[in-house]
């Protein structure tokens, strides 16, 4: 029996009424989701269909694509995100986000992880180093990297780059992560080591990720969000929406009648 | 696919490809059959660290030192023009400026990096060097100080291209990371993007030192000639190849002046060449680290 989510965790973010426009083209028709605290929503639906831009609009990074527009309001930590007097830099430091591609700076592992404490302006030489050896513990790296702190990031493997790109993430402390098909470019053992790491971080976080893979959406998360052409077709408990979909179109995408 | 028409095109094509190969070695075999009575005779030593360039007197003294001088001094003092100003603009326009302004800006920029030396140095003739001599009272108006700037100006252009590109060639998921977590865009520009690019940039300036060293017209028309090694900023200086553009002609053929004219050539190109070669070595270092990150 599905339990009505809201009653169960609190929203950390609420979209209400989100609208979002590249120019002319509508990407996003009015959105009202809820990411729920400490737990994993996962956002699900065919390539094209909004997921990118959605969740790049928590962390306000769609502010880099020029001539876009949204409506609507994104709450989070009781304040709408869209708010003239929203800091930019306070809101990223609390919503991380983790790429497609894994991008790690092209400096030492070190250099990757102390960027975000170095740019919030900490001098402290021990406390960054706790915090790099703390970060990339949370990420599953340190036993793996401890002795090549000092290499370049950029010879690490796609997998373990990217688990550099969560510590990285972790480093400023975030409350919610954001990954946007965190997998896409790893192989399967990689892959699998991420979806750990992922549990493993719900403990503290709360976590948004975007991903093409079904299977991959029923292993690690709690909610299920199904996006369709810019609309949100079907939200709610990820077993629920896997086992009686009440939308007759997330269940064709969830049976692979198209994708 | 092996039609003669086919394989006569990939012919010739490999001719011209060799012909340029074989057109630079007898270059180069020139510059060494020529330099080779002043290599015998005067000691290279001597030759490259001798104070005093007097080839008209008798005896005659063949040391090119105050030569070097006047071509590093007035590199160097160009290139802390340009380096500046080049890679400024190379900034504002990569990250500063819109869309429009760049559309008009980079073509602008690509002109001004074609006009012809002697323009540079006709501009610095007529307009630099009567103005320093005014505002700073001095004897002569070309001199060290003037060449660099005119060789600085035109130089910028050159350095913005360069810089402009190692600055778009840095992936926009470097900058994306910064800025997803929580970085300002001083604090991206300045942490991520420019080191990133950083290789690139030094490529830049290596590059325009050697095209610095070659370059021949203007400094002739604007750097004094002075074979001295300067002692001030306005000081007139007679560079590398102001020396051998201007005592070429003078020289008779055979003679030691002139085979000791060949031998700063070869100097020269042996500098510059060490100078692409370095900076090819950085950029291939840089394209190896930026590979994997875009
Ligand atoms: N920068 C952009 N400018 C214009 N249209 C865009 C841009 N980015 C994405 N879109 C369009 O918005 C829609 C949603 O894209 P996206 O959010 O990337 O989808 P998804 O991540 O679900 O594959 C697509 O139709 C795409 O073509
Ligand atoms: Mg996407």
């Amino acid at each position: 029996m599905e339990m009505d989510p809201a009653a169960i965790t609190t929203p950390k973010i609420k979209t209400e009424n989100l609208n979002f426009f590249y120019g002319g083209f509508h990407a996003l028709k009015n959105i009202n989701l809820n990411v729920h605290e400490m737990q994993v929503t996962a956002l699900i639906g065919p390539s094209g269909c909004g997921k990118s831009t959605l969740i790049r609009l928590f962390n306000r990074m769609s502010d880099m694509t020029p001539k876009t527009r949204a409506e609507g309001k994104i709450m989070f930590e009781g304040g709408n995100i869209f708010d003239a007097k929203t800091d930019l830099v306070k809101l990223r430091r609390n919503i991380g986000m983790v790429f497609q591609k894994p991008n790690p700076f092209p400096k030492t592992i070190f250099q990757n992880i102390s960027y975000g404490p170095e740019i919030q302006g900490c001098k402290d030489k021990d406390f960054i180093y706790h915090r790099v050896e703390e970060s990339l513990k949370k990420a599953a790296l340190w036993d793996d990297v401890k002795t090549r702190l000092h290499s370049s990031a950029l010879g690490m493997s796609g997998g373990q780059q990217q688990r550099l790109c969560i510590a990285r993430a972790l480093a400023v402390e975030p409350k919610v992560i954001l990954f946007d098909e965190p997998c896409a470019s790893l192989d399967p053992i990689s892959t699998a080591k991420i979806e750990e790491l992922i549990l493993e971080l719900k403990k503290n976080y709360t976590i948004l990720i975007v991903t093409h893979n079904m299977q991959q959406a029923s292993r690690v998360s709690d909610y299920t969000a199904f996006m369709y052409l810019g609309n949100l077709i079907e939200f709610g408990q990820t077993d629920r929406v896997f086992t009686v979909p009440k939308d007759k179109k997330t269940e064709e995408y969830l049976s692979g009648v198209f994708g | 696919m092996n039609s003669l028409k086919e394989r006569l095109i990939k012919y010739a094509f490999t001719a011209m490809g060799y012909l340029s190969l074989l057109l630079l070695f007898g270059i180069m075999a020139v510059l060494f059959i020529e330099s080779r009575p002043a290599v015998k005779e005067l000691n290279i030593l001597n030759f490259l660290f001798g104070p005093q360039w007097r080839p008209a007197r008798t005896p005659a003294e063949y040391g090119i030192l105050p030569l070097i001088a006047g071509s590093l001094s007035v590199s160097f003092g160009a290139i802390s023009i340009c380096v500046p100003l080049g890679a400024g603009a190379a900034l504002y326009l990569n990250e500063l400026a819109g869309e429009t302004q760049r559309r008009v800006l980079k073509p602008v920029i690509e002109i001004l990096a074609g006009i012809p030396s002697i323009i540079f140095g006709f501009f610095g003739l007529v307009a630099v060097a009567p103005f320093l001599q005014e505002t700073f009272n001095l004897p002569v108006g070309v001199c060290l100080f003037t060449a660099s700037i005119v060789l600085g100006i035109m130089t910028i252009p050159a350095i913005t291209t360069i810089c402009e590109d190692a600055l778009s060639f840095v992936p926009r998921s470097f900058k994306e990371a910064s800025f997803a977590m929580g970085a300002n865009r001083w604090q991206t520009l300045t942490k991520v993007t420019i080191p990133a690019a950083g290789s690139g940039i030094c490529t830049a300036i290596i590059l325009g030192i050697g095209r610095l060293m070659g370059e021949t017209m203007s400094v002739l028309m604007v750097a004094g000639g002075a074979a001295v090694i300067p002692k001030s900023i306005f000081s007139p200086v007679r560079p590398m190849t102001a020396a051998i553009a201007a005592e070429m002609g003078e020289a008779a053929r055979g003679s030691m002046h002139y085979s000791a004219l060949f031998l700063i050539g070869l100097v020269l190109f042996l500098i510059t060449l060490a100078l692409n070669i370095l900076s090819e070595h950085i950029s291939k270092k840089y394209r190896l680290k930026l590979g994997q990150g875009r």
